[in-house]
């Protein structure tokens, strides 16, 4: 096929954008006898217009395609996939304030104590692996998770467990709780962790490791001086024991600018999915019996 | 006349360039010029894509049924913006995410297109393939012009690498937020496009309507 093309380089160019390329004739290379023509050339030979050609190149492109897409995310997924867990740590060393740039983050990331928690109870339970438990997996099982009526975070099911992360002062007590968040913005899922000091109430931070916000608007929840609103902000009025007041919203809530993230310009959609997923995830039905027992000091 | 291989290499980076003069992929031009790096993959992604794609059609040009010839391209469009975004997901993660979706957008850049129906359905895939490099490599220097003014100006650094000490990180340089929103992409644009003109006049598009004057009687 190819030399034929490199034959005739004249012909070719004189082709203008009125004629129709596929249309033309194929000239039959010299020495070609008719009774040599097999099924393959016949097919070539045939006008491209043909119905029943255009059905088999139809079909014929979908498999090829299909393959070399198939066949490329199968041979890379395995990559891909270490590189999502790496990024997932670097996010928790990252909002846990600990991340500095060339830090080996497999070491760093060993001081921070994975359980799963019981949402309900609020409690650890011993009854999964923590090292490999997968929230996303547990999120879809119809065993470990159950579906939400009212889902303010657009999650649609709900994991009965989840992985937190626990890092502790050289002293054994408690510096930070690592807790995973996500819900709908406005094109996609976030997913992200929130970091709370130790009383239980006080934000450390907040990062999202995945979503797929428009760049430049609602892409800007991954920006570091937005990031850097939710430090010091209080979950909940009266240290803790008050009703969930922390809110992204345009201008501050009743209860006062400590409890308030300025949502993000230009993003509106986003910056409601953010408060949305946090207020349900500090919420009774997301963190709050576990946060009430880091408030007992009992972590 | 034959064009050189030269020539559609060449061409395409100043007097034929798919931004400035053919006026395509503007939209992934505002997107993704705020910093140079992600502008530097996405040319790289782009140009890969223009040259296979225009590669494969070409070698398919005499068997692509005219009727459904734009599904045809857009298929195999597709297939390799596919590929690439995997590519970059296994070994670019960093930059993948900060392209998000404007990778997968690269199957609707009217360049990938406009070069598969203009010039690879009616040409031999050497030279198509070398077409696809050519305006990819041309959309890529207007995208990588935009993309240092826009970074230069907007955050003070190129390739993240501080040029401009900013105010916020206790320098002297105030930078200009606009440059960093998309919008600011069309005046850069437009600009480049104003200072091509005025250096190769004949670019200058001819008037669609004539002003004339009639005399009252």
């Amino acid at each position: 096929m190819p030399d034929k093309d490199n034959q005739n380089p004249s012909d070719e160019a004189q082709f203008t954008p009125e004629m129709n390329p596929p249309d033309r004739d194929i000239p039959a290379p010299e020495g070609e006898v008719v009774a040599r023509k097999g099924l393959l050339r016949r097919f070539l030979d045939a006008p491209a217009d043909n119905t029943v050609k255009t059905v088999v190149v139809a079909l014929g492109l979908c498999l090829v395609a299909s393959m070399v897409v198939s066949s490329a995310a199968v041979s890379l997924r395995p990559l891909q996939e270490r590189n999502a867990a790496l990024d997932k740590q670097v996010n928790i060393l990252q909002v846990a304030g600990v991340y500095e740039d060339g830090i080996d983050v497999a070491e760093a990331f060993d001081a921070f104590e994975p359980h799963v928690l019981e949402l309900a109870s609020g409690e650890f339970t011993d009854q999964f692996e923590a090292d490999s438990f997968d929230d996303r997996a547990a999120a879809d099982d119809l065993t470990l998770s159950a579906p939400l009526e009212d889902d303010p975070a657009s999650i649609g099911r709900q994991a009965n467990y989840v992985t937190v992360y626990l890092l502790r002062n050289e002293d054994g007590t408690l510096d930070k709780v690592i807790l995973p968040v996500y819900g709908y913005g406005l094109w996609s899922t976030l997913y992200g962790f929130m970091a709370i000091e130790e009383d239980g109430n006080t934000i450390y931070g907040l990062q999202f490791y995945e979503h797929a916000e428009t760049p430049g608007l609602g892409a800007e929840v991954d920006n570091p001086r937005w990031k850097a609103l939710w430090r010091d902000k209080k979950l909940r009025t009266d240290d803790g024991e008050g009703e969930l007041a922390i809110t992204v919203a345009k201008t501050p809530p009743a209860a006062g600018r400590d409890y308030y993230v300025d949502a993000l310009s230009g993003a509106t959609l986003t910056s409601r999915g953010v408060d949305n997923l946090v207020r349900f995830w500090m919420s009774e039905r997301g963190f709050e019996p576990f946060l009430e027992r880091v408030r007992a000091g009992e972590i | 006349m034959a064009q050189t291989y030269r020539s559609m290499l060449v061409d395409p980076m100043v007097d034929n360039n798919p931004i400035t003069l053919q006026v395509l992929g503007i939209c992934s031009a505002l997107a993704v010029t705020s910093s140079m790096q992600v502008a530097l993959v996405m040319t790289i992604a782009v140009t890969t894509v223009t040259a296979f794609s225009s590669m494969f059609i070409s070698v398919l040009r005499s068997q692509i049924p005219s009727s459904i010839r734009i599904i045809v391209q857009m298929i195999i469009i597709a297939s390799l913006v596919i590929v690439v975004d995997q590519v970059l997901k296994a070994y670019a993660y960093e930059i993948s995410k900060t392209l998000s979706v404007f990778v997968g957008l690269i199957i609707t850049n009217c360049i990938v297109m406009g070069r598969a129906e203009a010039f690879a359905m009616k040409n031999p895939p050497f030279a198509s393939f070398v077409d696809g490099v050519g305006n990819g490599l041309g959309y890529g220097l207007i995208l990588m012009l935009v993309g240092t003014i826009r970074e230069l100006f907007g955050s003070g650094s190129l390739f993240g690498i501080t040029i401009f000490e900013t105010v916020n990180n206790g320098g002297w340089y105030v930078p200009n937020g606009l440059l960093l929103l998309p919008p600011s992409a069309f005046f850069v644009i437009g600009l480049l496009i104003w200072a091509f003109r005025t250096w190769k006049p004949e670019q200058v598009e001819e008037r669609e309507y004539r002003i004339q004057t009639v005399e009252a009687h």
